[in-house]
């Protein structure tokens, strides 16, 4: 007799027993009765839309892409993955402008950079964010992040020499936040990593991941950044032999998941060279590197396992780096999803539920009261600093205030 | 990264090894692909006929609270049936004529619940019944998606507005003894079904719906959140796929999300549930346990794995990982001996546990004994 092996269906659909698990933990169900939920929008609404394309629910636009759904479902069905990619086979309404601009972090940045001081006054502004409320739907109650004035690239490429004279090398996906928002980030990871005999690369010219645009309906331009970027990560990979390393989790999971999964760009020859700070130097403690800490050192830090790293699963590098610095008091937060989602919450019709879903990890952070929440994502800092008293720091920035050098 | 024990699987079998196990300061993680038979969870432990008091301290400590009686519980289509150890918001009663009126109240719009077979069911057993739906303005907002007002949604709101559902249902009452309500409360907090216990007047039996599972739920949460309070490393969302084994001994396994990056410890536990979580697999032909490839206990013929009769014991639900008496599982014939295999991917293969929820807390137990004597 002959049978099917396996019957593994786009996203492995046709696994979903529908037993309603990932509706329990979908952040946006909870509290946007409008949303379908995991089960419908994804493995019921795909019966429905391989069927008829008619059946897309504009609805899904809702998704905030926090891939909870599938860590919790049992059957392996690639939920958020079937949500993005109807929205991307099916959804052919123009993206707004507003939408266009939120989702161009790499483009803004460089266009905001040079004027770093006066766009922060400006958009700090209330006169300013009630314009784009009014015009755009940014939604006036949020913070905007800060830009720098000097982007890290440059910082780092005029230390090139310098950190090519170190005997290990790795090259950094910096991503657009680091460039354009928080160059200290990236020089914390330059201290750290220079601290263990490893110097820091630039990549061969990145392009930001491109995960604001595929939420944001614009899976073309995404998909061009991405062969641009495993073009440029194969080059380091492939022919320079380095591993490449990111503070953010979410441009991690993208670079690594993202690309093959929602956007059909192969990346199986770099995928595995592809890893986050925290693990890189977790990994190197562990086969024997050390590091001197400063005596005396002490803080009480609180960690917020940011979505994209859950779903990486990679969220235990971070909390283990950071139990081994002496002098961490550290907490666990287990509180789910902040609310943010990359671009999401910025949007005036997501607000509410943005800061809804994210109401049970603001007050857990209050009961902890910790000195400093730390967290690997950097939109879930803007919106705990936002939302709460408290600061946030990445994993590797606390590393690299703890290490004496 | 190294741990003392690694446990495969976080639902009952492995979260009760993984509490034991830090509680006597050993360092463990847990690895589990995704959520458990929990979340289906009535409420009731099977097969633990006696409070066994190492369980209710373990639950105790997670801030899960039980409680034991003989007696019987009220199904959710209005059958009985026999149940002794229980979660402290089911009730259970000694008879099924446990009142003679009784108020069965539902929610408006919530199809996951059934006031009508209850009412037959309750009936049959010679108890008068009235049945309401509850209108509260708080859960509308749960209807514009109709499909998707499940328990839990429902419980998220409930949890804030119990003392309404006190007032409401007071008003309702005329001369009932008893209240049925589905068990759609204490999602986060277990004293919530207590505190409508106590604010109402007459006795409140607490009835199972749809999944997902409320108390299963809550169950879930507190004990993962004991476990991770303990120092435990839950890998949630992660999936063993291999395992390196030199001999008879396990030195390592593999994950998806980890690939290269090997979880070592001294011992492991397979506590990855049956077909429902992926712990069996069967194929047209055989059935296997896909992670160590272990030896299963099940008939060759085909024919023989079930009964043409649906509503049979199915003889494939007997079928388990096949174990020495220190539960080391087999494989080729020969144990593994740092390994054991704990819960429902056992199946029947070891009647002295029990089945159910007692299979998985006695088998977790016995490993766990095993592991912290041999160091
Ligand atoms: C629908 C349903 C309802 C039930 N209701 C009751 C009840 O009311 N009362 C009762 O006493 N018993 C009930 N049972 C029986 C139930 O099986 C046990 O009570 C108990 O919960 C089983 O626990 P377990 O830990 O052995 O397995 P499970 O709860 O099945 O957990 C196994 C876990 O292992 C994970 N896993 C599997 N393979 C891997 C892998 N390769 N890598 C990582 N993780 C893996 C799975 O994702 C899952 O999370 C029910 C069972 C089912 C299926
Ligand atoms: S990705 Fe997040 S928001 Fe989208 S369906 Fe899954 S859990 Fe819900
Ligand atoms: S958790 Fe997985 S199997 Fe269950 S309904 Fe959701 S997608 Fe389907």
């Amino acid at each position: 007799m002959k049978y099917q092996e396996t019957t593994r269906s786009t996203h492995n659909f046709e696994e979903c027993m529908k037993c309603t698990v990932c509706t329990v933990y979908c952040p946006v169900l909870q509290v946007n009765p409008l949303y379908p939920g995991p089960k419908q929008a994804g493995p019921d609404g795909e019966r429905l839309r391989l069927k008829d394309p008619f059946f897309f629910n504009y609805a899904l636009k809702y998704c905030m892409n926090c891939k909870r759904c599938e860590v919790a479902c049992p059957s392996g069905v690639g939920v958020a993955d079937l949500i993005q990619s109807a929205r991307i086979r099916y959804d052919k309404t123009p993206p707004k402008l507003r939408d266009r601009i939120l989702a161009s972090t790499d483009f803004m940045g460089s266009l905001a950079r040079p004027f770093a001081p006066v766009v922060n006054v400006v958009t700090g502004l209330g006169v300013t964010k009630s314009v784009l409320d009014a015009t755009l739907k940014i939604d006036h109650r949020r913070s905007f992040p800060k830009y720098s004035g000097r982007s890290f690239e440059a910082w780092l490429r005029r230390r090139e020499k310098e950190q090519a004279a170190f005997p290990e090398q790795v090259a950094y996906f910096h991503g657009c936040y680091v460039n354009y928002n928080y160059p200290q980030l990236g020089k914390d990871l330059v201290r750290v990593l220079n601290a263990l005999g490893v110097g820091v690369q630039l990549l061969d010219k990145e392009k930001c991941c491109g995960i604001a645009l595929i939420t944001n309906g614009m899976s073309k331009q995404a998909t061009r950044h991405a062969r641009h970027n495993v073009a440029v990560l194969r080059k380091a990979v492939v022919d320079g032999g380095l591993k490449v390393v990111t503070t953010s989790s979410s441009c991690a999971m993208t670079l690594r998941n993202e690309y093959p999964a929602l956007l059909g760009v192969d990346n199986g020859d770099v995928r595995d060279a592809v890893t986050i700070a925290t693990r890189f130097v977790f990994e190197k403690l562990e086969k024997g590197a050390r590091l001197r800490f400063k005596p005396g050192y002490h803080k009480k830090v609180a960690y917020h396992v940011p979505c994209h790293m859950e779903r990486m699963g990679w969220g235990v590098f971070s909390e283990k780096l950071l139990r081994m610095i002496p002098g961490v008091e550290f907490t666990l937060l287990d509180s789910g999803c902040c609310g943010i989602a990359g671009t999401y919450g910025f949007k005036k019709e997501n607000y509410e539920a943005s800061q809804a879903v994210g109401e049970a990890l603001f007050n857990r952070i209050r009961s902890v009261n910790p000195e400093v929440v730390a967290c690997d994502c950097e939109t879930c800092k803007w919106q705990i600093e936002m939302s709460t008293d408290y600061s946030v720091m990445n994993p590797i920035s606390i590393l690299a205030e703890a290490i004496d050098i | 990264m190294r741990f003392d024990s690694v446990i495969i699987g976080g639902g009952l079998a492995g979260l009760t090894a993984g509490i034991s196990l830090q509680e006597e300061g050993r360092s463990t993680a847990i690895v589990s692909t995704g959520q458990n038979a929990l979340h289906f969870f009535s409420g009731c432990f099977e097969s633990l006929q006696e409070p066994p008091q190492r369980m209710q301290d373990l639950f105790a400590g997670a801030g899960v609270r039980l409680h034991y009686r003989e007696g019987v519980r009220l199904m959710p289509l209005g059958t009985f049936r026999p149940a002794a150890l229980a979660l402290a918001d089911i009730d259970l009663v000694p008879v099924p004529h446990f009142a003679d009126k009784v108020l069965i109240v539902g929610f408006a719009g919530f199809q996951d619940f059934f006031p009508a077979f209850l009412a037959d069911g309750l009936a049959r057993e010679g108890m008068q019944c009235r049945t309401v739906q509850l209108e509260l303005p708080e859960l509308e907002r749960l209807r514009l998606s109709p499909s998707e007002m499940r328990s839990v949604q429902i419980a998220r709101t409930l949890d804030r507005i119990w003392g309404k559902v006190i007032r409401e249902v007071k008003h309702l009452l005329r001369e009932e003894d008893a209240v049925v309500l589905p068990q759609v409360f204490g999602l986060q907090d277990p004293s919530v079904p207590e505190y409508i216990r106590q604010g109402l007047p007459v006795r409140v039996v607490f009835t199972g719906t749809l999944p997902p599972s409320v108390p299963g739920i809550r169950t879930q949460l507190l004990l993962k959140r004991r476990y991770e309070a303990l120092g435990g490393t839950y890998l949630a969302g992660d999936e063993v796929v291999t395992a390196h084994i030199h001999g008879d001994v396990v030195h390592g396994i593999a994950t998806r999300n980890l690939d290269s990056h090997c979880l070592e410890a001294g011992h492991f536990l397979l506590a990855s549930g049956s077909y429902f979580s992926k712990g069996l697999k069967s194929t047209p032909f055989d059935i296997a346990e896909p992670v160590f490839g272990l030896d299963v206990v099940h008939a060759d013929d085909r024919n023989a794995w079930y009964d043409t009769d649906f509503f049979a014991d199915q003889p494939y639900m007997q079928f388990g990982v096949k174990t020495d008496t220190a539960l080391h599982p087999l494989r080729d014939g020969q144990p593994l001996t740092n390994l054991y295999a704990i819960g429902s991917v056992l199946g029947a293969t070891r009647p002295e546990f029990g089945f159910g929820a007692g299979l998985a807390v006695r088998s977790a137990f016995a490993a766990v004994d095993q592991i912290l004597e041999s160091l």
